[in-house]
């Protein structure tokens, strides 16, 4: 079948402004949109910029907003988009060219929620052990891949691009509920001033864009319930 | 994201009308006759077809309110926020009917249009 895609580009180098541009490529229902993306760039216009890494969905670098919705394009599949497909870069991030947008500022938001085991006892001599329902208590989370589809989802972040975002309170949710950890209070203090958590507004476009599934609102509300109640042995 | 849409559109509509109504009950500081002929406007068409909207922000506002607290302190809450919205919906739409039938049934029964609702 033939697939166009409508794929909005900037060079900024060459362009005052973004533009549309269109391409007609021959592709199978079960392709993925990348391969349509790659047949653009080897067989039409080497020109059109993109990341991609693994694509099969794990490293997460070329999530981009595909027909409206922020998708991975190694996910998607030609059939789900029909014949005419818009492809943009993410919004809430800066565009660097074409769908490559500057993931610089949500890394550091990655960053600022310490994501990382925090323990101030003594290193104990052996492994730091956990039952399975501990371990199943912040699972979802482990799963996040930081493609930054539910940041660029969420209209907090169009408004107020210094907002934390989803994808960073889903990481600290990982670490706030494992029972190894001891950082809670200093990353609940963190998400609660000003530009963290407060900002979710439930809107729950961060949970549809989630190409993992993860739950992500459900995961930001149970921290707001952990700074409230002041525990994470909530729920 | 409709849902949340909604919620500030019809919350900012409710806002406006808060202001329209501090203005309608300020005119009985002007005594009963301007409070009257400033009140009757409320009984002309375009106006109950504009109350139409007061009455869907209001009900739809309401509902979902109560959707988004329940989302903010149930645990299962943001699990169950779809089948939560379809029943705001529905209770919206259903609330809103008989109401909307009393507001707008007098423009069709001129004469009668400056009557007192009936209770
Ligand atoms: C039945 C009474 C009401 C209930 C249960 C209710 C509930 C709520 C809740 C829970 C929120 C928070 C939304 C969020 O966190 O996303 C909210 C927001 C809001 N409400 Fe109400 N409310 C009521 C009446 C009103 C009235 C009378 C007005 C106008 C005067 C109003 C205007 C607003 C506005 C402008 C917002 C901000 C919307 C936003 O943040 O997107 N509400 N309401
Ligand atoms: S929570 Fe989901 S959408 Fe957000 S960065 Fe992680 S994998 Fe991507
Ligand atoms: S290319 Fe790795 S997630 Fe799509």
């Amino acid at each position: 079948m033939k697939v166009t895609l409508r794929i909005k580009r900037f060079d900024p180098d060459k362009d005052a402004k973004p533009y549309w541009a269109e391409y007609t490529v021959a592709a199978s229902p079960v392709d993925r949109l990348l391969d349509a993306l790659n047949t653009i760039k080897w067989t039409i216009d080497g020109t059109l910029t993109f990341r991609r890494s693994c694509a099969h969905g794990v490293c997460g670098s070329d999530a981009m907003r595909i027909n409206g919705r922020n998708r991975l394009a190694c996910k998607v599949l030609i059939r789900d988009v029909g014949e005419k497909v818009t492809v943009e870069p993410m919004l809430g991030f800066p565009v660097i060219k074409d769908l490559v947008v500057d993931m610089d500022p949500f890394f550091h938001k990655y960053e600022s929620i310490k994501p990382y085991l925090i323990t101030h006892d003594n290193e104990p001599g052996t492994e730091r052990l956990q039952s399975p329902e501990e371990r199943a208590r912040y699972d979802e989370g482990t799963k996040c891949i930081l493609c930054g589809a539910c940041t660029g989802s969420c209209p907090s972040i169009w408004g107020n691009p210094d907002w934390v975002g989803p994808a960073a309170i889903v990481n600290a949710h990982r670490f706030i509920f494992d029972s190894r950890d001891q950082g809670t209070a200093e990353r609940l203090a963190i998400l609660g001033q000003r530009n963290g958590v407060w900002r979710c507004r439930t809107i729950f476009n961060c949970s549809d864009a989630c190409p993992r599934g993860i739950p992500v609102t459900d995961l930001i509300e149970q921290v707001k319930r952990a700074i409230i109640y002041g525990d994470r042995n909530i729920d | 994201m409709w849902s949340w849409l909604l919620h500030r559109v019809t919350g900012l509509a409710v806002l406006l009308f808060l202001l329209v109504h501090i203005v309608d009950i300020g005119l009985l500081s002007f005594g009963p006759d301007v409070y009257n002929e400033g009140i009757a406007l409320f009984s002309t068409g375009i106006v109950r077809v504009i109350s139409l909207g007061l009455i869907a922000s209001v009900l739809y506002h309401a509902f979902n309110g109560v959707r988004i607290i329940l989302i903010d302190f149930w645990p299962r809450g943001a699990r169950y926020q779809g089948i939560m919205f379809a029943v705001v919906m529905i209770l919206t739409i259903l609330c809103f009917l008989p109401m909307a039938y009393f507001v707008v049934a007098p423009i069709f029964q001129p004469g009668a249009s400056a009557v007192a609702l009936p209770m």
